[in-house]
C-alpha cells in the first residue's frame, strides 16, 4: 500500500516547511544582556506598520548595546500570539512590544502569568500593573496631508482603502478630510474596507475601484501600504501615504505627503527605563501624545505639491506642536448633520479613542 | 449608473484574470481525471519566483517566465505523487498547497522589499480607442490579454483536436483509453503540469502586475475558488471565463457598494463572491448534463 506510505513523508515535508522558518530565528542568548521581544502581525519590510516597529527595534539595537533583541513576525492575532510571547519570555525576555492592535487580550493573558516582564502594547485601550499602551496620534500628520491634498487635487474627490473600521482608522479618515475641506470645501472622501490588515490583491483592487469612482487621491490604513501606492502610481494618481515616508519611491511622480512613524527615539526610551528600574513611567496607563512627540511627523512632500502649500502646511503644523490647534475639537458635527462636540467643547479620552463616526465630506456610514 | 458599471466591468476583468488562469488550468488537470488541490500553491510558487526574477533581472517578461515554471514544476510533485506513486489525491494536493505556503514564505522573505520593474499597461492601438469598450477591454497588462486568448484556444485544443480528445478519454475512462493505445499517465503527467504552469501565470499576475509587489500568502484563496470555479464551469474552459468575469465583477461590485457609501456590511458583503460561487454549485452542480469526468468519480467516490 504505497498511497497510505507516502503520506506520512508528505505531511512530515510540509510540516518542516512550515515550521523551519520559525526555527531559523535567533534561539541562542547571552545572559547578561537585556531582552527584549517585538511581535509583529506581519512581514517586517513591509513599508507599512510592521516595517516602521521594525525601523524602531533597529534603534533600540544599534544604540543600547548591553541589549539583544528578538523579533518574531507574521504572527496571527490569536492564541498563537501568547505561545510566541511565553516562548520569548522562557529566553528570557523581560520586556515585551506586542505591535498589533489585536495583540491586546493575549498581553494582558500573559502579562497576569508573569508579573515581572513588562508588556507595552501599542495602541490599546486597557491595561494592567504590567501591561501599559502608548499611541501617538497619528492623525495629526493625516490632518497635515490632507491640507496638502485638498490643494493638489483636480477632482475633488480623495478614496481611503481601509482595513477594519475602528477608532485609529476613522481618526485618520476624519483628519485627512476635515484638513482637505478646510481649504477646499467640495471635497468628498469615500471610503473601502478590505476587511484584512495585508491583502495585497484586494488592497489593488480597491484603490482601483475608488480611482474609477473619480478619486484622485488615494490614502490608506492598511498594514501592507505598497500595493495601493504602486496602484495610485499606475493609474496617475496622487499618494497621502501612511506609516512610512520611504513608500515616496512607489509613486515618486504623484507623491503629495503622508503620515509617517519614527518609533525608534522613544522605544530606545522606553527600554531603558525598564532596564533603569522605571517601568512604572509607562504600564498601568496610556501613553499619549501628538506630532510634538517626535515620534511621528509629516512625510516629506512631492514634488507635486507648490512651494505656497508645502509653507501653508508647515505652517499649521507648528500650530499644532505649539498646542495652539487640535483637529479634534467643537464644534463637531458627524456626516449627518449630529452635533456631538458643542463650540469650544474639548474631546475627552475616549471621543477620541472610541471614535466611530465618519466627519462631514466622508461619503457613507460607518459599518456596524 | 453607467459609471458603476463600467467600474464593475473594469474590475471584474482585473481581478478575475488570476482567477482565471487558475480555472482554466484545473480544468486542463480535471479533464485528464485529476484533482489538484494545490492550485493555491502552484499560484504561490508562480507568484514567488515571477517577483524574484523580476527582482534580480528587472525584467518582468523573465519574470512570467519563471512564473510559469515554478507553478509547472509545483504541479509535477504533484502529477509524480497521484500519477506515479497513485498517492490519494486529495491529501497531495493539499500537501503541496501548505508545501508552496512554506517555501514561499521562506524563500520569498528578502524579497518583500524589493521594488520591481511591473508587467506594464499596454493600450493596444486601434482597439483601446474605441468609445467605452476600448477603455474596459483593451487597456490592461499583457497577461489579460494573455487570458483573452488562452480560453478559447484551451476550449479549441480540448474540443476539436487529437490532443484534446486524447486528454478527455483518459478524463472518462483511463482503461478504455489504454486499450486505445494511449498513455494514461503521461497524459495526466501533462494535464497536471500544464494546469500548473497558468496557475504560475496567475501567480505572476498578482504579483508583477496586479499587486506589484510579493507578501507571503498573496493568493489569499484565490486556487481555491478556481477549484469551485471548475465545477461552477462545469469542467469547460469558456464557461471558466464567465466563472471567473462574473467572481471579479461581484468581487468589484461589492468594493464599489462600499465607496458609494451603501450601509451594507462590508464583512458581509465580502462574502458575496463565495455566496454567488456556492449558488452557481447549487445550480449547476446536480445537473446530469454536465457530469463531471468519469475518472474524477474514483477521487471522491473510491471507485477504482
Amino acid at each position: 500500500m504505497i498511497r497510505e506510505r507516502m503520506l506520512i513523508p508528505m505531511v512530515m515535508v510540509c510540516a518542516v516547511a512550515v515550521i523551519a522558518p520559525g526555527l531559523a530565528a535567533p534561539l541562542e542568548a547571552q545572559d547578561k544582556k537585556f531582552k527584549v521581544g517585538f511581535v509583529y502581525v506581519g512581514p517586517k519590510d513591509d513599508y507599512g506598520y510592521n516595517y516602521e516597529h521594525d525601523r524602531g527595534r533597529k534603534a533600540v539595537e544599534a544604540q543600547l548595546k548591553d541589549v539583544e533583541v528578538m523579533t518574531a513576525e507574521n504572527i496571527p492575532e490569536t492564541a498563537e500570539v501568547e505561545r510566541v510571547m511565553e516562548q520569548m519570555i522562557q529566553r528570557g525576555a523581560k520586556l515585551l512590544f506586542p505591535t498589533s492592535y489585536g495583540y491586546l487580550d493575549p498581553a494582558l493573558n500573559v502579562g497576569k502569568r508573569h508579573p515581572d516582564v513588562v508588556l507595552l502594547h501599542a495602541g490599546g485601550f486597557k491595561h494592567s500593573s504590567n501591561v501599559g499602551t502608548y499611541w501617538y496620534y497619528i492623525y495629526n500628520p493625516m490632518y497635515l496631508s490632507g491640507l496638502a491634498a485638498g490643494k493638489v487635487t483636480k477632482k475633488n474627490v480623495m478614496g481611503f482603502v481601509a482595513a477594519h473600521p475602528i477608532p485609529q482608522t476613522l481618526q485618520n479618515i476624519n483628519a485627512l478630510t476635515y484638513g482637505a475641506r478646510s481649504v477646499n470645501p467640495q471635497i468628498k472622501t469615500h471610503v473601502i474596507y478590505t476587511g484584512e490588515w495585508c491583502n495585497p490583491g484586494k488592497a489593488a483592487e480597491a484603490a482601483n475601484s475608488l480611482i474609477e469612482l473619480g478619486a484622485d487621491i488615494i490614502s490608506q490604513h492598511q498594514d501592507c501600504p505598497r500595493p495601493v501606492v504602486e496602484t495610485a502610481a499606475k493609474r496617475g494618481v496622487y499618494s497621502v501615504g501612511y506609516h512610512s515616508a520611504d513608500l515616496k519611491q512607489f509613486n515618486e511622480k504623484g507623491w503629495i505627503t503622508g503620515a509617517a512613524w519614527n518609533w525608534g527615539k522613544l522605544y530606545v526610551q522606553m527600554t531603558k527605563d525598564v532596564m533603569d528600574g522605571k517601568a512604572s513611567q509607562w504600564v498601568g496607563k496610556h501613553t499619549r501624545g501628538g506630532i510634538e512627540s517626535g515620534f511621528l511627523d509629516l512625510a516629506p512632500f512631492g514634488s507635486s505639491v507648490p512651494a505656497d502649500v508645502q509653507k501653508m502646511v508647515m505652517a499649521k503644523r507648528k500650530e499644532i506642536v505649539d498646542g495652539k490647534y487640535a483637529v479634534f475639537q467643537g464644534p463637531i458635527k458627524d456626516n449627518k448633520g449630529k452635533e456631538l462636540l458643542k463650540a469650544g467643547e474639548k474631546p475627552t479620552f475616549d471621543f477620541i479613542e472610541k471614535m466611530s463616526w465618519y466627519a462631514e465630506g466622508v461619503v457613507g456610514e460607518v459599518p456596524k | 449608473m453607467l459609471g458603476l458599471l463600467y467600474a464593475v466591468v473594469g474590475g471584474g476583468i482585473r481581478a478575475g484574470t488570476p482567477i482565471l488562469y487558475a480555472t482554466l488550468g484545473e480544468v486542463i488537470a480535471e479533464r485528464a481525471g485529476i484533482v489538484n488541490l494545490g492550485v493555491e500553491g502552484a499560484i504561490l510558487a508562480g507568484a514567488c519566483a515571477g517577483f524574484i526574477t523580476t527582482a534580480h533581472t528587472q525584467n518582468p517578461w523573465l519574470g512570467i517566465a519563471a512564473a510559469a515554471l515554478a507553478g509547472g514544476a509545483a504541479s509535477l510533485v504533484h502529477a509524480f505523487m497521484v500519477v506515479t506513486l497513485r498517492a490519494n489525491q486529495i491529501a497531495s494536493g493539499l500537501a503541496l498547497m501548505f508545501l508552496c505556503l512554506g517555501v514561499t514564505s521562506f524563500v520569498g522573505r528578502p524579497y518583500v522589499a524589493v521594488k520591481i520593474n511591473a508587467v506594464p499597461q499596454l493600450a493596444i492601438p486601434g482597439l483601446s480607442d474605441i468609445p467605452v469598450v476600448g477603455g474596459l477591454f483593451f487597456q490592461h497588462d499583457a497577461l489579460v490579454y494573455g487570458a483573452y486568448l488562452l480560453a478559447p484556444l484551451i476550449w479549441i485544443v480540448l474540443t476539436f483536436t487529437k490532443w484534446g480528445l486524447a486528454l478527455r478519454a483518459v478524463g472518462e475512462r483511463p482503461d478504455v483509453a489504454f486499450a486505445a493505445g494511449l498513455s494514461p499517465a503521461a497524459i495526466q503527467y501533462a494535464a497536471v503540469v500544464a494546469g500548473g504552469i497558468l496557475a504560475g501565470l496567475a501567480g505572476a499576475h498578482l504579483s508583477l502586475a496586479y499587486a506589484r509587489s510579493w507578501v507571503e500568502g498573496m493568493s489569499n484563496g484565490r486556487g481555491f475558488i478556481a477549484v469551485a470555479l471548475v465545477i461552477f464551469a462545469t469542467w469547460h474552459p469558456l464557461r471558466s471565463v464567465v466563472g471567473a468575469l462574473v467572481f471579479g465583477a461581484v468581487f468589484a461590485l461589492q468594493l464599489q457598494i462600499q465607496a458609494r457609501g451603501v450601509a451594507l456590511s462590508p464583512y458581509f458583503l465580502d462574502m458575496t463572491p463565495y455566496l454567488l460561487t456556492l449558488a452557481g454549485l447549487l445550480l449547476w452542480g446536480r445537473t446530469r448534463r454536465y457530469a463531471m469526468p468519469e475518472a474524477l468519480k474514483s477521487v471522491f467516490e473510491g471507485v477504482t
